[in-house]
């Protein structure tokens, strides 16, 4: 109880109650690519638009619609908040890391490179809540796929 | 670990003469007793049914029919009395309106297909409510998308319950079959299924109902309904999972053609042409499941030994109990409030999503279950994502329901600060 205590503690008070950069970012017209995906958890009902704007490389903006638990609404606020500014390929990585932090049978304890995000390697043990952690993260895959003027992703992704 | 049976105040919920049947709660997570309020999703199981299971497995198995060794005859007259408790437990009138399946799922897709099916034209309907399990709107879905039919909902009110009126008003000289449970799974209603199958009857409508939230709570009499099918599932009545069984009239089981190919339901094959077996098992192709539908045997003589007098107060008692305990926590909605209902407590907590809620009691060892409970419809109905559902059965206790609002209180106080 108490490391679930901790867990939320370090998710939910901040982040989970005052989600970071919800808003919509609509069609821009500045010469930038901007993106949307839609995500859904249909086991516990998340779901998520998650928007991108790019330029050159670099993904400039970053934001969310949506509702879900504590651990969906933190871990997508968070990686608005953390990855907003950075080059598409260091999203890359992060993203790479993150995933694998969540989803590989080794106990990574203290990841290079996520910085704040490794607070979510703890979901890992709720085994049940992965799903809600990674989701935003499977729709920036499809976003980053996007970019580079391959057009507006058409597929929804979901996690089961 | 075990609750002493002598001690036990039989209707009062305050303890369960019977929890000690089941092993589970002799078994503990970091020193937490378990809270198990999962019934509505399975059950667990009593050693009634696990030694009657083991037995049968260990020293009385070999395939079934056929057989003319000794084995393979008692196994046979088990499987068989399976499906003759079946009957009985259901107030069916002929051991032949009963097939084993794999459960309620396989049996709506059987009516589905085998009885609706090649009845329907397009332009034809097909009636549901707004309350069913997803097992009972795909199969129809499925069936639609075939034939060019069309699927009716009957609308559910605020409460949770079924508008009859809409209902009777959805039934016309297209609708071809009618399906609805008995108890949503979802919201605890009980729906007058007896006054439903009447009025489908009425416009010559025939009717299947879903029971697997029913079986558990209340005696079912399909005579007494008039329904043409009534399916339910086993593990949702301390039996095992695998198993359920599908009543349908025999008149019915007679006219229709199998549901799938294989040994065990014919009478005769050549290449030529096949014969089929009469029903039940025409309907029951390969091996089934045998340790299972004794199994379900097992529960059910378990379930009759009891009594549903003494079930049925107990479970009343544990009802009133949860609704008591759930209103005084501030906040707390809940989600079904039908006046007919079964002990099962569909509900959300303000400001806290479902699945926090869910892992929060389950770091106390309470098991509830969170999530859209495969009705999806009915969460978008009442406009919420997922609902954290309390469901109750025999081995339940006032004590239970205590541990969970303690938990509730924490859950909210934890977030609230």
């Amino acid at each position: 109880m108490s490391d679930l205590r901790d867990l939320y503690q370090q998710l939910v008070l901040d982040h989970g109650r005052h989600p970071r950069n919800k808003r919509v970012i609509h069609e821009c017209n500045d010469g930038a690519e901007c993106r949307h995906t839609e995500g859904y958890n249909p086991l516990c009902g998340d779901k998520l638009t998650l928007y991108a704007k790019a330029r050159d490389g670099v993904i400039e903006d970053l934001s969310f619609e949506g509702e879900g638990c504590a651990i969906f609404t933190a871990s997508t606020s968070m990686l608005t908040e953390v990855l907003k500014g950075r080059k598409v390929e260091e999203i890359r990585g992060i993203l790479d890391e993150f995933i694998e932090m969540l989803t590989s049978g080794e106990k990574t304890p203290d990841p290079e490179g996520l910085g704040k995000l490794a607070v979510f390697g703890g979901v890992k043990d709720f085994p049940t809540r992965v799903k809600c952690a990674t989701l935003p993260w499977r729709a920036l895959e499809v976003i980053l796929e996007s970019v580079d003027g391959k057009g507006q992703p058409d597929q929804p992704i979901r996690t089961e | 670990m075990k609750e002493s049976l002598e001690t036990a105040a039989p209707v009062s919920g305050t303890t369960s003469p019977w929890r000690g049947d089941f092993p589970v709660f002799a078994v503990t997570e970091n020193g937490k007793p378990l809270v198990y309020l999962d019934s509505a999703a399975s059950a667990q199981k009593p050693h009634q049914v696990l030694d009657a299971v083991r037995h049968f497995e260990a020293f009385e198995y070999a395939n079934i029919h056929r057989g003319v060794y000794k084995l393979s005859e008692t196994a046979t007259a088990r499987y068989g009395g399976a499906r003759a408790a079946v009957r009985r437990f259901l107030n069916a009138s002929d051991d032949r309106e009963i097939v084993f399946v794999r459960g309620t799922t396989e049996a709506v897709n059987l009516v589905a297909r085998s009885f609706a099916r090649p009845r329907l034209a397009p332009g034809d309907e097909i009636l549901i409510t707004h309350l069913e399990h997803h097992s009972n709107i795909v199969p129809w879905q499925l069936l639609c998308a075939e034939t060019g039919a069309e699927l009716k909902v009957a609308p559910i009110d605020d409460r949770g319950v079924v508008d009859l009126e809409a209902f009777a008003g959805l039934l016309g000289p297209r609708t071809k079959f009618a399906a609805f449970a008995h108890v949503s799974n979802a919201l605890g209603t009980v729906n007058p299924v007896r006054e439903m199958t009447r009025l489908a009857h009425a416009q010559g409508v025939p009717v299947l109902v879903d029971g697997a939230q029913a079986v558990a709570h209340m005696p079912v009499d399909v005579q007494e309904i008039g329904c043409d099918f009534y399916a339910f599932s086993g593990h949702k009545l301390y039996g095992p999972s695998g198993i359920g069984a599908l009543y349908g009239k025999l008149e019915h089981f007679e006219a229709m053609p199998p549901y799938q190919g294989g040994g065990d339901m014919i009478r005769s094959v050549s290449f030529s042409g096949t014969t089929f077996a009469p029903a039940p098992q025409k309907f029951e192709a390969g091996t089934p499941n045998i340790g299972g539908a004794v199994g379900l045997g097992a529960a059910i003589e378990y379930v009759e030994a009891i009594g549903w007098e003494a079930i049925e107060s107990h479970q009343r008692a544990l009802q009133e109990h949860g609704e008591q305990v759930l209103a005084s926590i501030t906040g707390l909605r809940l989600i079904g409030t039908a006046p007919e209902r079964v002990s099962l407590f569909s509900y959300v907590l303000e400001g806290v999503h479902p699945h926090d809620i869910g892992t929060f009691l389950a770091a106390d060892n309470i098991a509830v279950r969170s999530g859209h409970h495969c009705a999806q419809p009915v969460m978008e109905r009442f406009g919420v994502p997922a609902t954290t559902r309390a469901s109750l059965g025999i081995y339940n206790t006032r004590g239970d329901l205590d541990a969970l609002a303690a938990g509730l209180q924490r859950v909210k106080e934890f977030f609230a600060a």
